[in-house]
């Protein structure tokens, strides 16, 4: 069992650190390349403030995707906002004590975590019966979606049918904290659960789960509209200047 | 009625989205560009030694360079919403011209050269090693791309397949792969001045002749000048408007707006060329070199103002470029925006009451308006977003009495291409433009048949010529598609017009 726990626990280690560092590493790449030319799609903001509300539509309500296609939008909006909720579900996990919108938020979770399986499912059917969409899929495709649902099945089942020692789940993570390793419930279901969502840290640095911090550096949507207000000039263009 | 050897597609009531037909289109390439024209632009003659090695570098020079790249390569979950959006694949089924089908060309040689995952697991995630075959691929699917940005309004990630194209463009100069269309287009613009090779005293020539015209028809001595030194305003204009039809129609109309403006205004030889064709081959140094012409020309005519002509494409690197290309522009006024588009002067005037128009005289027509892609998505007219589309809505309806717009979904900041964007407006590429094109003829038939409208007004000049060219292929006259300042200068009483020339006309008729 100790064994087992040990296993896990520097899992989850090696897991947070290549989340942390990958995403630090694309986000430094990201912020340092440079936009040298004015690409906002337009209509674009005119302001800075214009583009941070911009961006909040994005994030928040999917803005283009609505235009663009609502069955895409409403499976996708349906899971991403479930995983939002079951993330904060689970914060309790991580924080002692649980303050107090994090208790008020853990029935919604529950919800959530329905709703992420049912808007995992919608996206996953139309790669295989839209033909456009089936044409565009590959393997991977389909490892993170059955990824992603295993990771929401296996927590619902363990939330209806088969009840783990939640208290000594806690435990397990604060332990981790501090470098010590408190035994961990060695139930399968559990023990999958947690094997998956190590699988998804380590994979987000390295897959399309970089549409994240992506949609964030995109210069079609982050740009300022200015640019006859404003000289914009990348410093490699300068140089071109100086020639 | 033009002859195809291909299939035209059908005009239907209601769009449809084609099933996937793959490989329809692989054989559609453009010509390669000759030696003498790469070198011109500073790329190598023919398929260069090593030609795989040295595009991967190019590629990683470019992925340091551009964020955009880097970003949209990375970003895309293959969502789907974009699959539906671009006119090639609406008008040839063929997935590959679908924006992420487009996009994965080159997305499945960055990650087996430039990912973890593509490099030990390809199969996994769809990465492959740039051979021939891809190379192929490359070069008649990113010749299949308006840049129009059509899919990037729909993209939850604004991925843009414009700037994929353009650097796929890019890197395949770099190995000596270039198309013919447009590096001899920019090899004539640094050798003459202008796409067409127009020479200065055929520019004269054709000048004058317009000074002719307009004074026959108004009795008005409307000036048209070249390489006046110290007019206040330098016009720069795509050269089409020199001779094609229905372009100078337009020209026509600038310089009547001048007139009526009261300003002093030149073209100018050095810089008789709107267009910039530096952006479709994703080159930044040709597409700066192209535009120092204007910075050069604005110096040596000492003028106040630049003014743009009604081109798509040209707009946006006027507008979203040319600052950062050829600026800063401190020795202009700083009263104007650098650059103004010739719809933003027209609008001003408009505003201000100064241009007498009698929307009668258009009443021959029932109009529609195109948004040009490069305008709508990639530009701005006015102080507000959007500006883009309603400053040229405002001028047509101060200029004709019967305008109704296309179906909303085809129209502003949705607008389809006219098909001949991004440098494919070549007669070698004359099947993709033809397909390309029926988006947005389904939806101009639509109101043809639903409004009677006759008549269609574009501010681009590739939309222009290549709507004159294909508009035959679907059963419409070449002549539908008009001019926007078309409008104004037939609506426009100048000043000291003869004001009796309606009655001889209706004299004439009457006669």
């Amino acid at each position: 069992m100790s064994f087992l726990s040990s296993v896990y626990a520097y899992l989850f280690y090696f897991a947070a650190f290549v989340l942390v560092a990958g995403l630090i590493n694309k986000v430094v790449q990201y912020a340092r390349t440079p936009a040298p030319l004015k690409v906002p799609t337009t209509p674009a903001p005119t302001t800075t403030a214009g583009v941070a509300f911009r961006l909040t539509r994005e994030v928040v309500f999917f803005e283009s995707l609505f235009r663009g296609n609502k069955w895409i939008w409403i499976f996708g909006w349906i899971f991403h906002f479930g995983l939002f909720l079951v993330t904060l579900r689970h914060l309790r996990y991580f924080i002692d004590p649980v303050w107090a919108p994090i208790q008020f938020i853990q029935p919604f979770g529950v919800y959530g975590g329905m709703a992420m399986v049912v808007g995992l499912a919608g996206l996953w059917a139309r790669r295989f019966l839209v033909d456009r969409v089936r044409y565009i899929t590959s393997l991977s495709d389909h490892l993170i979606l059955g990824l992603l649902i295993a990771i929401g099945l296996s927590g619902l089942t363990m939330r209806f049918f088969a009840h783990t020692d939640i208290v000594r789940v806690k435990d397990f993570f604060q332990g981790l904290y501090v470098g010590q390793i408190n035994p961990l419930p060695a139930d399968p279901l559990l023990l999958l659960h947690l094997l998956l969502v190590a699988g998804l840290m380590i994979i987000f640095p390295y897959s399309k789960l970089l549409h994240a911090p992506g949609l964030f550096f995109s210069p079609s949507r982050n740009q300022v509209d200015n640019p006859r207000e404003k000289r914009h000039v990348a410093a490699w263009a300068r140089r071109l200047e100086q020639d | 009625m033009a002859k195809a050897v291909f299939q035209v597609p059908e005009l239907k009531q209601y769009p449809e989205i084609p099933e996937i037909d793959p490989g329809v289109m692989a054989h559609s390439a453009p010509f390669k560009s000759k030696e003498q024209f790469q070198q011109a632009l500073g790329f190598p003659g023919e398929l260069v030694d090593d030609w795989q090695g040295k595009a991967i570098d190019k590629m990683g020079d470019l992925l340091g360079r551009y964020r955009s790249l880097r970003v949209y390569l990375d970003s895309c979950v293959k969502c789907g919403s974009c699959t539906d959006k671009c006119h090639y694949y609406l008008g040839t089924k063929d997935p590959k011209n679908m924006p992420v089908g487009r996009q994965d060309l080159m997305r499945k040689v960055y990650r087996r050269y430039f990912t973890l995952a593509g490099k030990f697991f390809p199969k996994l995630v769809g990465a492959e090693d740039f051979t021939e075959e891809v190379l192929n691929d490359w070069y008649s699917y990113f010749h299949q791309c308006s840049q129009c940005r059509r899919c990037s309004v729909f993209c939850p990630y604004g991925i843009d397949t414009a700037d994929i194209s353009m650097a796929a463009r890019e890197i395949m100069d770099h190995i000596g792969v270039g198309q013919k269309y447009c590096n001899e287009i920019i090899a004539k613009v640094y050798k003459v001045g202008n796409n067409l090779g127009l020479p200065g005293p055929a520019l004269a020539d054709t000048l004058e002749g317009l000074e002719e015209d307009v004074f026959d028809e108004t009795g008005v001595e409307v000036k048209y000048p070249l390489d006046q030194e110290g007019a206040d305003i330098l016009l720069v204009t795509p050269s089409a408007d020199f001779f094609a039809e229905p372009h100078v129609d337009g020209l026509i109309g600038y310089g009547k707006v001048f007139h009526e403006a009261g300003v002093s205004w030149t073209l100018s030889t050095h810089a008789s060329e709107a267009a910039n064709f530096g952006m479709f081959i994703g080159s930044y140094e040709n597409m700066r070199r192209v535009a120092m012409r204007i910075r050069e020309a604005a110096i040596k005519l000492k003028v106040k103002r630049i003014v743009f002509g009604e081109c798509g494409h040209a707009w946006r690197v006027a507008y979203s470029f040319l600052n950062t290309l050829a600026g800063p522009w401190d020795f202009l006024d700083p009263r104007y925006p650098v650059p103004q588009h010739i719809c933003e002067f027209t609008y001003g005037l408009i505003q201000e009451s100064k241009l007498n128009l009698d929307k009668s005289r258009n009443d021959d027509m029932v109009l529609t308006y195109h948004d040009s892609c490069n305008v709508a998505r990639a530009s701005r007219m006015g102080e507000k977003p959007g500006g883009q589309f309603d400053i040229p809505r405002a001028i047509i309806r101060a200029s004709v009495n019967h305008f109704y717009d296309m179906d909303e979904e085809t129209i502003r900041d949705r607008t389809f291409c006219c098909g001949g964007g991004g440098g494919l407006l070549t007669d070698d590429l004359m099947e993709v433009r033809v397909k390309g094109a029926q988006p947005r003829l389904e939806a101009l038939n639509n109101v043809i048949q639903e409004k009677g409208v006759t008549h269609m007004a574009a501010i681009c000049a590739i939309c222009k010529s290549q709507f004159t060219k294909v508009l035959p292929y679907y059963g419409m006259d070449m002549d539908q598609i008009v001019s926007v300042h078309q409008l104004v200068s037939n609506a426009l009483i100048l000043t000291g017009q003869n004001s009796d020339d309606d009655e001889d006309e209706a004299a004439d008729e009457a006669a």
